[in-house]
């Protein structure tokens, strides 16, 4: 009488682990290998599923995409993830954020943290001109995929904003200077700007509407110079509103690059 | 939507539209879902100035809303220091000197000058940056692109375009000298011939 032998024990284990509810609950098809639990791996995932099911071969080839956006996200991954980390040091007053920015490299264990963050994002602005190069060079930016070419754009202008509402919070002078001449650059906007063009024409009689202390800079700075309201400003634009709105349109730009077609191949 | 083709139907059939205070047409066909209640008002002759009358309501709202909003990035008390400020009497200047006890506080340079006092506003004409006064080399000098400027606030060397600006200065009821940095007075412009610009004494 041929008996079956045994089931290995680590197989009975998987067996006994997958045959619970739990588990069965969180992945609701069997193992990735059929074309079926595949695409079901991809298509029941919250976050895989902006991703395409399937690719072209050529879009995993790394001489053609340079993988710059998908570093570029992850670059944004990890300034999310060090940048939360050094909120819980940090705190954006004039009193205490130079100091804060010294004890997060001297006291706090770990103090590498804060550097982790200043060259990821050096990184990730390279890593998104280089995206843009790519894209540029391979022609990806032409119909249909102009849309999300421009949403890329706005991406690029928010990873500089970020680069730069960062650039004040350390509070030394490169930061409060740079900031200074930066945001000079506001008071010179058509309209909103005391210094812009247009701006005289927003006038009632002799009362200026547009002046020093109801301009466009002095909304982003929350005063006539760079002070506590702009440290604070820049704080919580740096760490809340703009990735915020980055996210969002992350999420957009990679469901569109899916709809448009995927990664386009070699010409 | 059945009520709805049906009660447009309606005028087609030969009866002219029924306006919004006039009484219901009783001609209106069975499915018809006109329900007149104790004043005559049709649902629709209700709807036809109710819903425009929302709409603007809740469209001005909503605007007001967001210029409120808009309005919250505006402060109305600055914890900066005031634009205007006393900076004690003529004779606490000694003549020829730059003084730079009001500057950390107010941004403001005193020149005494034999004639008289001028205030220089210490702001770098190029980018925006505070300069210093380096009374050895007799000049401003910015720390952050190299502007120089004379004593006088005319400059004269880096990338700053126009001298630096003066600010109003005037003697206060109580004898002391009154510094107003919301007056500026530009020289480019010719308007440090303005007798506010220049405190003669």
């Amino acid at each position: 009488m041929a008996t079956k032998p045994p089931e290995p024990f680590l197989t009975r284990t998987w067996d006994y682990i997958t045959d619970t509810q739990i588990w069965k609950s969180i992945f609701r098809h069997g193992m990735p290998t059929t074309n079926r639990n595949r695409v079901l791996v991809v298509m029941t995932n919250v976050f895989l599923h902006l991703h395409p099911v399937k690719i072209r071969k050529s879009g995993v080839r790394l001489k053609f995409t340079w993988c710059m956006g998908g570093l570029t996200f992850f670059l944004f991954l990890v300034e999310t993830f060090t940048g939360l980390l050094l909120m819980f040091y940090y705190r954006p007053t004039v009193a205490y954020a130079y100091m804060d920015i010294i004890d997060l490299a001297e006291q706090v264990p770990l103090g590498v943290m804060r550097e982790i963050h200043r060259w990821g994002a050096h990184a990730m602005v390279i890593t998104v001109w280089l995206h843009m190069f790519r894209v540029f060079m391979t022609g990806s930016y032409k119909p249909p995929r102009e849309f999300n070419w421009n949403v890329g754009v706005i991406l690029l202008v928010l990873t500089l904003l970020l680069s730069f509402t960062g650039y004040l919070l350390p509070w030394d002078q490169l930061a409060i200077w740079a900031i200074t001449v930066g945001s000079n650059m506001a008071r010179a906007t058509p309209l909103l700007g005391h210094e812009g063009p247009g701006a005289q024409l927003l006038a009632l009689g002799d009362v200026k509407m547009v002046h020093a202390g109801s301009d466009a800079r002095f909304a982003l700075l929350g005063g006539r110079f760079v002070g506590e309201g702009a440290l604070l400003r820049f704080y919580v634009l740096h760490c809340v509103g703009i990735p915020l709105v980055a996210g969002i349109l992350m999420a957009v730009h990679f469901w569109r690059v899916r709809k448009d077609g995927g990664i386009s191949g070699p010409v | 939507m059945a009520d709805a083709k049906d009660a447009t139907d309606a005028p087609a059939a030969g009866a002219p539209p029924a306006t919004a205070a006039s009484a219901p047409k009783p001609a209106a066909p069975a499915a018809a879902p006109r329900q007149a209640d104790g004043d005559g008002l049709t649902r629709r002759g209700f709807m036809k100035w109710s819903l425009p009358v929302g709409w603007v309501a809740f469209s001005a709202a909503s605007a007001s809303s967001l210029v409120a909003t808009a309005r919250f990035l505006f402060p109305n008390v600055l914890f900066e220091p005031p634009q205007s400020f006393k900076a004690g009497f003529p004779g606490e200047y000694n003549v020829g000197e730059v003084d730079v006890r009001w500057k950390d506080a107010f941004g403001v340079w005193i020149v005494r000058e034999p004639e008289g006092f001028y205030a220089l506003i210490a702001v770098c004409t190029h980018l925006g940056c505070s300069p210093n006064w380096l009374a050895a080399e007799s000049k401003f000098k910015c720390p952050c692109h190299g502007s120089g400027f004379y004593k006088t606030g005319v400059n004269f060397e880096g990338p700053a375009p126009r001298p630096l600006e003066r600010a109003r200065i005037v003697l206060a009821d109580d004898g002391q000298i009154l510094v107003d940095k919301s007056a500026k007075f530009q020289q480019e412009k010719g308007e440090w011939d303005n007798p506010e610009s220049f405190l003669k004494v």
